[in-house]
Protein backbone atom coordinates (compact mmCIF):
# COMPACT_ATOMS: atom_id res chain seq x y z
CA UNK A 1 0.00 0.00 0.00
CA UNK A 2 1.34 3.51 -0.60
CA UNK A 3 0.43 6.92 0.87
CA UNK A 4 -0.56 9.72 -1.63
CA UNK A 5 0.94 13.24 -0.93
CA UNK A 6 -0.66 16.32 -2.33
CA UNK A 7 0.94 20.07 -2.56
CA UNK A 8 -1.44 22.74 -3.25
CA UNK A 9 -0.78 26.76 -4.21
CA UNK A 10 2.40 28.56 -3.47
CA UNK A 11 3.81 24.93 -2.15
CA UNK A 12 3.09 23.13 -4.93
CA UNK A 13 4.78 25.86 -6.95
CA UNK A 14 7.76 26.01 -5.17
CA UNK A 15 8.49 22.13 -5.33
CA UNK A 16 7.08 21.71 -8.72
CA UNK A 17 4.88 19.30 -7.37
CA UNK A 18 1.28 18.42 -7.49
CA UNK A 19 1.02 15.02 -5.83
CA UNK A 20 3.48 12.10 -4.85
CA UNK A 21 2.99 8.30 -4.24
CA UNK A 22 5.21 7.09 -1.71
CA UNK A 23 5.30 3.46 -0.45
CA UNK A 24 4.36 3.96 3.28
CA UNK A 25 7.41 2.81 4.67
CA UNK A 26 7.76 1.74 9.08
CA UNK A 27 9.23 5.00 10.09
CA UNK A 28 6.63 6.99 7.62
CA UNK A 29 4.26 6.50 11.02
CA UNK A 30 3.34 10.54 11.48
CA UNK A 31 2.40 13.39 9.64
CA UNK A 32 5.92 14.90 11.39
CA UNK A 33 7.68 11.87 9.77
CA UNK A 34 6.79 12.26 6.69
CA UNK A 35 7.80 15.92 6.19
CA UNK A 36 10.99 15.11 7.49
CA UNK A 37 11.35 12.27 4.81
CA UNK A 38 10.11 15.05 1.98
CA UNK A 39 12.71 17.69 3.05
CA UNK A 40 15.48 15.32 2.32
CA UNK A 41 14.59 15.12 -1.30
CA UNK A 42 16.91 17.37 -1.80
CA UNK A 43 17.38 21.49 -1.15
CA UNK A 44 14.24 22.68 -2.80
CA UNK A 45 12.32 20.26 -0.62
CA UNK A 46 14.34 21.35 2.47
CA UNK A 47 13.54 25.09 1.91
CA UNK A 48 9.94 24.79 1.08
CA UNK A 49 8.90 22.60 4.33
CA UNK A 50 10.81 24.03 6.79
CA UNK A 51 8.28 27.16 6.22
CA UNK A 52 6.24 26.86 9.94
CA UNK A 53 2.84 28.12 8.89
CA UNK A 54 2.55 24.98 6.89
CA UNK A 55 -0.76 23.59 7.02
CA UNK A 56 -1.21 19.93 7.07
CA UNK A 57 -3.93 17.30 6.06
CA UNK A 58 -4.60 13.59 6.64
CA UNK A 59 -7.54 12.17 4.63
CA UNK A 60 -9.08 15.85 3.98
CA UNK A 61 -9.11 16.89 7.74
CA UNK A 62 -6.94 19.31 9.07
CA UNK A 63 -3.92 17.58 10.66
CA UNK A 64 -1.44 17.80 13.75
CA UNK A 65 2.60 16.41 13.24
CA UNK A 66 1.65 14.03 15.50
CA UNK A 67 -1.35 12.64 13.44
CA UNK A 68 -0.13 9.27 12.99
CA UNK A 69 -0.48 7.99 9.30
CA UNK A 70 -1.70 4.25 7.94
CA UNK A 71 -1.02 2.95 4.41
CA UNK A 72 -3.39 3.93 1.77
CA UNK A 73 -3.66 7.52 3.06
CA UNK A 74 -3.54 10.69 1.74
CA UNK A 75 -2.23 13.69 3.08
CA UNK A 76 -1.71 16.98 1.91
CA UNK A 77 0.68 20.08 2.75
CA UNK A 78 -0.43 23.89 2.01
CA UNK A 79 -0.09 27.17 2.62
CA UNK A 80 -2.18 28.70 5.47
CA UNK A 81 -5.68 29.43 3.67
CA UNK A 82 -6.73 32.72 1.87
CA UNK A 83 -10.07 32.00 0.70
CA UNK A 84 -13.35 34.16 0.96
CA UNK B 1 -34.01 20.91 11.88
CA UNK B 2 -33.82 19.12 8.62
CA UNK B 3 -30.76 17.66 7.07
CA UNK B 4 -30.91 19.41 4.32
CA UNK B 5 -31.04 22.99 5.94
CA UNK B 6 -26.89 23.06 5.22
CA UNK B 7 -26.00 23.34 1.54
CA UNK B 8 -22.74 24.31 0.22
CA UNK B 9 -21.66 24.72 -3.48
CA UNK B 10 -18.50 25.16 -4.88
CA UNK B 11 -18.80 26.13 -8.89
CA UNK B 12 -16.40 28.34 -11.16
CA UNK B 13 -19.98 30.12 -12.77
CA UNK B 14 -20.48 33.42 -11.63
CA UNK B 15 -23.50 33.54 -9.87
CA UNK B 16 -26.14 36.59 -8.62
CA UNK B 17 -26.24 37.25 -5.19
CA UNK B 18 -29.83 38.71 -5.46
CA UNK B 19 -31.25 35.17 -6.83
CA UNK B 20 -29.83 33.03 -3.73
CA UNK B 21 -31.66 34.68 -1.23
CA UNK B 22 -34.89 33.85 -2.06
CA UNK B 23 -33.10 29.65 -2.04
CA UNK B 24 -33.38 30.48 2.29
CA UNK B 25 -36.75 28.99 4.03
CA UNK B 26 -38.99 31.61 5.50
CA UNK B 27 -38.05 32.55 9.33
CA UNK B 28 -37.87 35.18 11.71
CA UNK B 29 -34.31 36.84 10.74
CA UNK B 30 -32.24 36.35 7.45
CA UNK B 31 -28.44 37.66 7.06
CA UNK B 32 -26.43 37.46 4.29
CA UNK B 33 -23.55 37.80 3.23
CA UNK B 34 -21.74 38.84 0.00
CA UNK B 35 -17.58 39.32 -0.52
CA UNK B 36 -16.43 40.77 -4.22
CA UNK B 37 -13.50 40.72 -5.22
CA UNK B 38 -11.56 44.19 -4.55
CA UNK B 39 -9.86 45.74 -7.52
CA UNK B 40 -6.56 46.74 -5.17
CA UNK B 41 -4.95 45.26 -3.17
CA UNK B 42 -1.63 46.27 -0.55
CA UNK B 43 0.16 45.01 -3.74
CA UNK B 44 -1.02 46.67 -6.47
CA UNK B 45 -4.13 46.86 -9.26
CA UNK B 46 -6.19 43.79 -9.32
CA UNK B 47 -7.59 42.63 -12.12
CA UNK B 48 -8.97 39.19 -11.61
CA UNK B 49 -8.19 36.36 -8.94
CA UNK B 50 -7.52 32.66 -9.74
CA UNK B 51 -8.73 30.87 -6.88
CA UNK B 52 -7.09 27.37 -6.18
CA UNK B 53 -8.84 24.87 -3.29
CA UNK B 54 -8.24 21.29 -2.61
CA UNK B 55 -11.45 19.41 -4.36
CA UNK B 56 -13.47 16.92 -2.04
CA UNK B 57 -11.45 18.53 1.25
CA UNK B 58 -12.98 22.12 0.43
CA UNK B 59 -16.89 20.83 0.24
CA UNK B 60 -15.86 18.16 3.34
CA UNK B 61 -14.68 21.71 5.20
CA UNK B 62 -17.40 24.00 4.26
CA UNK B 63 -20.32 21.30 5.43
CA UNK B 64 -18.56 21.25 8.63
CA UNK B 65 -18.74 24.74 9.42
CA UNK B 66 -22.23 24.87 8.25
CA UNK B 67 -22.74 22.00 10.37
CA UNK B 68 -21.15 23.71 13.27
CA UNK B 69 -22.81 26.90 13.08
CA UNK B 70 -26.11 25.31 12.61
CA UNK B 71 -25.78 23.41 15.70
CA UNK B 72 -24.27 26.49 17.59
CA UNK B 73 -27.35 29.03 16.93
CA UNK B 74 -30.07 26.64 16.31
CA UNK B 75 -30.44 27.44 12.42
CA UNK B 76 -33.13 26.75 10.06
CA UNK B 77 -30.57 27.06 7.14
CA UNK B 78 -27.33 27.81 6.22
CA UNK B 79 -26.00 28.17 3.10
CA UNK B 80 -22.68 28.56 1.61
CA UNK B 81 -21.54 29.42 -2.00
CA UNK B 82 -17.86 29.64 -2.82
CA UNK B 83 -16.37 30.29 -6.25
CA UNK B 84 -13.30 28.80 -7.86
CA UNK B 85 -11.31 29.54 -10.74
CA UNK B 86 -11.11 32.97 -12.66
CA UNK B 87 -12.84 35.83 -10.95
CA UNK B 88 -12.68 39.25 -12.32
CA UNK B 89 -12.87 42.30 -9.81
CA UNK B 90 -16.08 43.38 -8.98
CA UNK B 91 -17.30 39.89 -9.07
CA UNK B 92 -19.05 38.19 -6.19
CA UNK B 93 -16.48 35.06 -4.72
CA UNK B 94 -18.32 33.85 -1.58
CA UNK B 95 -21.79 34.16 -0.41
CA UNK B 96 -23.30 33.00 3.02
CA UNK B 97 -27.08 32.87 3.94
CA UNK B 98 -28.21 31.94 7.36
CA UNK B 99 -32.08 31.77 8.76
CA UNK B 100 -32.83 31.95 12.55
CA UNK B 101 -35.85 32.46 14.67
CA UNK B 102 -34.20 35.88 15.81
CA UNK B 103 -31.61 38.56 14.73
CA UNK B 104 -28.84 37.99 16.90
CA UNK B 105 -28.46 34.04 16.18
CA UNK B 106 -28.23 34.69 12.42
CA UNK B 107 -25.83 37.91 12.66
CA UNK B 108 -23.02 35.88 14.83
CA UNK B 109 -23.81 32.35 12.39
CA UNK B 110 -22.89 34.30 9.50
CA UNK B 111 -19.85 35.73 10.67
CA UNK B 112 -18.90 32.66 12.46
CA UNK B 113 -19.17 31.13 9.05
CA UNK B 114 -16.92 33.73 7.31
CA UNK B 115 -14.92 33.64 9.79
CA UNK B 116 -13.91 29.89 10.27
CA UNK B 117 -14.00 29.30 5.98
CA UNK B 118 -11.09 32.16 6.38
CA UNK B 119 -9.12 30.20 8.75
CA UNK B 120 -9.99 26.47 7.96
CA UNK B 121 -11.04 25.99 4.26
CA UNK B 122 -8.76 25.02 1.53
CA UNK B 123 -8.80 27.74 -0.81
CA UNK B 124 -6.03 29.84 -1.80
CA UNK B 125 -6.03 33.43 -3.96
CA UNK B 126 -3.31 34.26 -6.41
CA UNK B 127 -3.91 38.11 -7.69
CA UNK B 128 -3.56 39.01 -11.22
CA UNK B 129 -2.49 42.53 -11.81
CA UNK B 130 -1.51 44.46 -14.93
CA UNK B 131 2.12 42.80 -15.56
CA UNK B 132 2.32 40.00 -12.69
CA UNK B 133 0.63 37.51 -10.45
CA UNK B 134 1.01 37.06 -6.69
CA UNK B 135 0.17 34.94 -3.97
CA UNK B 136 -2.12 36.33 -1.13
CA UNK B 137 -0.71 36.27 2.34
CA UNK B 138 -2.90 34.77 4.99
CA UNK B 139 -3.63 37.59 7.09
CA UNK B 140 -2.53 37.75 11.33
CA UNK B 141 -6.30 39.32 11.24
CA UNK B 142 -8.27 36.36 10.36
CA UNK B 143 -6.53 34.09 13.00
CA UNK B 144 -7.57 36.56 15.61
CA UNK B 145 -10.95 36.89 14.11
CA UNK B 146 -11.77 33.29 13.88
CA UNK B 147 -10.08 32.78 17.79
CA UNK B 148 -12.92 34.74 18.84
CA UNK B 149 -15.21 32.20 18.53
CA UNK B 150 -12.50 29.72 19.77
CA UNK B 151 -11.90 27.85 16.82
CA UNK B 152 -9.68 25.23 16.67
CA UNK B 153 -7.98 24.33 12.66
CA UNK B 154 -8.69 20.46 13.93
CA UNK B 155 -12.02 21.47 15.36
CA UNK B 156 -14.24 20.49 12.45
CA UNK B 157 -15.98 17.52 13.90
CA UNK B 158 -18.80 17.09 11.01
CA UNK B 159 -20.97 16.00 13.85
CA UNK B 160 -23.54 18.64 13.82
CA UNK B 161 -27.01 18.03 12.42
CA UNK B 162 -26.03 17.94 8.50
CA UNK B 163 -22.52 16.23 9.13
Amino acid sequence: MMLKVRFFARLREQLACEVLELPCEPGLNTVAALRSALAARGPEWQHALEDQNLLMAVNQSLAEPATPLSAGDEVAFFPPVTGG
Amino acid sequence: MSADGCQVQVQEAAFNPDQLQCLLPAGGAVVTFTGNVRDVSAAGAVHALQLEHYPGMTERSLQAIAAEATARWSLRAAHILHRVGRIEAGEAIVWVGVCADHRGEAFAACEFIMDALKTRAPFWKKEHGAQDARWVEARDSDISRAERWQLTRTGDTGLGPCG
